[in-house]
């Protein structure tokens, strides 16, 4: 293949968009598709063919439009005014009306508007073709502009140049830790060593995140893409995508996209007739959180147990079979492609000081608009709950938001004017994580949350190191112990003690940050703690007391 | 990932001490005879760093850090025992005593258990934690030997004896967390193991009295471990 | 039945032919032992004790490590499952959503516990860490099929159509 084709590839595709004047779009990722989205797709198809409006106008899935909450969802887009009305919570009985209503006023009853600060406030790379390709067709992404970075890089730049670039642009790592993702490209191509890998950790283990899974769902070959661009800057040839077994329906799609980019030329060997080779395989979890943690991924991919190791060495000297390996996350490399097209300094002017670009963040909990957003780096929480979120349901009161899942804090309104950057959340105990967002209100009760994330790492804990393993179940249990009223305030100070002991003598992130759901909850809401072993009372009314009872 | 190896100075415990490049905080320590606590580590086995009774502080770095598996630099500057430090090793010794059954009184390996002597050395005087004490299977079905899962730490030395010295793997390490636990092949009875050579090795690189021979009573089961770097060095030369 | 019966009616399965297909795709590579162990419980529903033997032996791969791997990762099983299954999602938004109440209700109603299975065979219970359908929290899959915004109720009529013969 080489950029005539690729240009062929695009113009055939775009003129083929352009016979039509209408396109209605549904949201065929996971969270639609178990509303019900795909009988509705075949409905639409149906009733375009019934009408005899194949000519100029097409149904086709696309990726999630966002507010999952409100599914299935439907984009009815009208391609020479270039406009788009998105309908929400779309039955089979609504085919008609909706098809009905394309050449005139839509139908307002379904309708979101497009005024809604859900879609303006938001600014979109990672997601900026979600909603608008089908994601099982690669001729849609070359439409958009795919795979022309790729090519860009590897005719035009060199390895050094690509890195620069990326040094540049200030993106740091979208997994949890932040890392400056140029500098870890830099480490891994200096490191001596005739076969290196590029993995992508697809394992997103955070329960209640779900970025990544939309990515890859919603427009595979943008991380694909990424992923040869990082393996020609540090010189590999393999990647590999760590995928959880949970989500079959992104590794159906990843397996079809991998596929069709061999199929093309843009993966495989001689990449557009340059000496560039590449091939990514799948990987599959087996549900084990502890195997988003890096050396323990590289240890599942060899089929073992998923066992962490001592760091360093890391795996950018010593990874997968002892070669330089280079991790990044899914978003991380989503990101990659935007940035060649765009330039560095594109890339640099979004966001703040320190952390640069957008970010993906998966609302959900107690909050009006569920469902994944993608923000300006240093975006207020306030913003991102009560604005673009929608805010609370009616008659329920924001209490507090978890975010960096079992490894995070809870933030609590006092502090929601908080600009949502890696800093400034770690400066109040919690992280930002993968971008998992939960909200609660009154019915949650804090120590209940910081009991149900222990138990998820206590569960999860891969068992290695004593700290993580035993000091997890005493947590546990101490935790068990007050929410049912049989606490005292000895074991308040306990886990204080264990949580130090843990935070700091575990061996990997894991055991590390696993006390922070429980350091953040005491700190802010002490008197929940003191309701519970002092008075026996669970303020929220959700634990069951025995004895006290409750509110 | 085999460099050559350069000659290092750095400060343990403010002792100026050298080392080789390729050595580990641990073993420097050891041939200055400075004494750091350990238990999952063992002299020919590989390193595993899940104890974390070695933990000691490296200036300039964040964390505290398993002097068992961190190599030495030039300049580096360790302090082997603080107050924090030791705080810390009673802790995890504490967790471990709460998380099977330690009744030393009745262990054959009392008075040779290094769980029993890291207690006595660095003076564990109380448990503040609650005992978790699961009712845990023996296994006396093998001729020779004893696995009482009830005294084991899970410090895998009997995994790595067998798959990196012995070279059979019979034993593994099943399940996750606080509820793993060392296995013989499939799950199965020792005695009716098809893998097991019956080396015995795994029973003498044991720390504790989770492995044993049988015949012994109380307090008689002494473990002979000065075969293993022999062992080792033989098998590497081959 | 002895062990060599067994085998031999183990090699003319064809569910077995799917798990030498995944074996040799990654060229009978010890590496191969997860993507093995998921062929082996997408075929038979889960892993049991000869199937692991086997794979062991095909891969090179000690009989304890295939175990300590087939048990540390959570979505293996080496029970057989029920007829029906129901995995409920306890990540944190189903839970603060409500899943806590729809797993107290299988525990009341049908004597269930995560992991178990009903007496009659007819109905498993099992839980996932996240699904990644926060949007939709409580979530649950029945016989694969995920179904958003559950509430004990609607989990208890699903069941009830099942157990009825009706779905
Ligand atoms: C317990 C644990 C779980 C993790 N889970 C994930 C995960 O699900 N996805 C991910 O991308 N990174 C995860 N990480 C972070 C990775 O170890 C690693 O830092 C990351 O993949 C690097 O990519 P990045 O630099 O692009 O962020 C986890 C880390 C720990 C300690
Ligand atoms: S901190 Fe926990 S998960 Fe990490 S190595 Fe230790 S036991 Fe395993
Ligand atoms: S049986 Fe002994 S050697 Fe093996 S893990 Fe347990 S304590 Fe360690
Ligand atoms: S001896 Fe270093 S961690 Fe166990």
């Amino acid at each position: 293949m080489n950029f005539e084709e690729l240009h062929e590839i695009a113009k055939i595709e775009n003129e083929k968009r352009a016979q039509f004047e209408y396109s209605i779009n549904v949201c065929v990722a996971a969270g639609c598709m178990s509303c019900g989205s795909l009988e509705l797709l075949t409905s639409f198809k149906k009733e375009i063919e019934r009408r005899g409006i194949e000519n100029w106008c097409k149904a086709k899935g696309v990726g999630c439009l966002g507010l999952c909450s409100a599914g299935p969802l439907v984009s009815v887009q009208r391609y020479d005014q270039k406009s788009e009305v998105i309908y929400k919570s779309v039955t089979l009985d609504n085919v008609h009306e909706i098809v009905d209503a394309l050449t005139g006023e839509p139908v307002g009853r379904l309708a979101c508007s497009k005024e809604m600060s859900f879609f303006k406030n938001q600014q979109k790379i990672v997601l900026e073709n979600f909603g608008n390709i089908d994601p099982e067709k690669i001729e849609e992404y070359i439409a958009v502009g795919g795979y022309e970075p790729l090519y860009t890089v590897l005719r035009e730049m060199s390895p050094a140049n690509v890195i620069e670039q990326i040094v540049k642009s200030g993106l740091r790592g979208r997994g949890g830790g932040g890392y400056p993702t140029g500098l870890k490209w830099t480490t891994v191509m200096k490191a001596s060593g005739n076969q290196k890998y590029i993995i992508c950790n697809a394992d997103e283990g955070d329960p209640g995140a779900f970025m990544d899974r939309s990515v890859l769902e919603s427009d595979p070959h943008r991380v694909l893409e990424g992923m040869a661009i990082a393996g020609y800057a540090v010189g590999a040839d393999k990647g590999f995508i760590y995928v959880r077994a949970e989500y079959p329906l992104a590794i159906r799609r990843l397996k079809k996209a991998i596929t069709q980019a061999e199929q093309l030329g843009v993966l495989g060997r001689g990449i557009f007739n340059t000496p560039f080779n590449f091939d990514i395989k799948l990987r599959l979890g087996a549900g084990a959180f502890v195997c988003g943690e890096e050396t323990a991924l590289i240890s599942s991919i060899e089929g073992s147990r998923g066992n962490p190791r001592p760091r360093p060495p890391y795996p950018a000297e010593y990874g997968l079979w002892g070669s330089p390996t280079l991790i990044n996350n899914v978003e991380t490399f989503a990101n990659i492609p935007a940035i060649i097209r765009n330039g560095s300094a594109w890339f640099a002017s979004i966001g703040t000081e320190k952390s640069k670009g957008t970010k993906v963040f998966a609302l959900a909990g107690r909050i009006n608009n569920t469902g994944l957003i993608e923000v300006p780096m240093g975006t207020t929480l306030r913003e991102i709950v009560f604005n673009i979120g929608g805010g609370i349901p009616e008659g329920s009161k924001f209490k507090a938001v978890q975010t960096g899942g079992p490894s995070g804090g809870c933030i609590t309104s006092d502090y929601l004017d908080t600009p949502a950057d890696y800093e400034s959340l770690t400066k109040l105990g919690s992280i930002m994580g993968s971008g998992g967002m939960i909200v609660m209100d009154d019915t949650s009760c804090m120590v209940d949350v910081a009991k149900f994330f222990v138990e998820f790492c206590m569960t999860e804990s891969c068992g290695k190191c004593v700290p993580c393993r035993d000091g997890s179940a005493q947590m546990y249990h101490l935790l068990s112990k007050i929410t049912s009223g049989e606490g005292n305030i000895n074991d308040i100070h306990m886990l204080e003690k264990l949580s130090d002991l843990i935070n700091n003598t575990s061996l990997c992130g894991l055991g590390m940050t696993m006390p922070n759901p429980v350091v953040s909850t005491m700190h802010f809401f002490k008197d929940e703690y003191l309701a519970h072993v002092h008075d026996k009372i669970c303020p929220a009314g959700v634990c069951n007391m025995k004895r006290g009872g409750r509110k | 990932m085999k460099k050559v190896s350069q000659i290092q100075t750095l400060i343990i415990d403010g002792k100026e001490v050298g080392g080789k490049s390729d050595e580990s905080i641990l073993q420097v320590a050891k041939e200055n005879d400075i004494f750091i606590p350990t238990l999952c580590y063992l002299e020919g086995l590989s390193d595993y760093g899940g104890c974390r009774m070695c933990i000691v502080e490296v200036k300039g770095m964040p964390r505290l850090v398993p002097a068992c598996t961190t190599l030495i630099r030039e300049g580096m500057e360790v302090t082997t025992n603080s107050e924090k430090i030791h705080n810390y090793r009673l802790s995890i010794l504490a967790l471990l005593f709460t998380e099977r059954n330690h009744i030393c009184s009745a262990c054959v390996s009392n008075g040779h258990c290094e769980l029993q002597t890291l207690a006595l050395k660095l003076g564990l005087t109380h448990v503040e934690f609650p005992y978790i004490f699961p009712k845990m299977p023996v296994d006396a079905t093998h001729d020779r030997f004893i696995a009482d899962h009830n005294r084991c730490v899970l410090c895998g030395r009997c995994v790595r004896a067998c798959h990196e010295v012995e070279g059979a793997h019979t034993k593994d390490i099943m399940g996750r967390g606080i509820t793993s636990r060392v296995i013989t092949d499939l799950k199965e009875s020792w005695g009716s193991s098809k893998t097991c050579t019956s080396c015995g090795k795994c029973v003498h690189v044991c720390p504790t009295g989770a492995l044993t021979e049988k015949g012994k009573s109380v307090a008689e089961m002494e473990k002979r471990r000065q075969f293993l770097p022999y062992l080792k060095l033989m098998r590497e030369r081959r | 039945m002895s062990k060599e019966i067994k085998q031999t009616s183990l090699k003319e399965d064809r569910r077995l032919r799917m798990v030498d297909r995944t074996m040799r795709i990654y060229g009978n590579e010890p590496h191969a032992l997860i993507e093995t162990l998921h062929a082996v419980q997408e075929s038979y529903g889960f892993i049991d004790t000869d199937l692991m033997q086997y794979v062991a032996e095909k891969l090179g791969v000690p009989l304890s490590k295939v175990y300590g791997v087939a048990t540390f990762y959570h979505f293996f099983t080496l029970k057989p499952q029920g007829e029906h299954t129901c995995v409920v999602c306890t990540g944190t938004a189903c839970y603060i959503s409500g899943a806590k109440a729809i797993m107290d209700d299988f525990a009341k109603k049908y004597d269930l516990l995560p992991g178990e299975t009903t007496k009659d065979n007819k109905l498993s219970l099992l839980t996932a860490r996240c699904l990644g359908a926060c949007g939709l929290a409580p979530a649950i899959v029945f016989d694969g099929v995920v179904a958003g915004k559950q509430t004990p109720e609607t989990v208890s009529n699903t069941i009830e159509r099942w157990f009825k013969n009706e779905l």
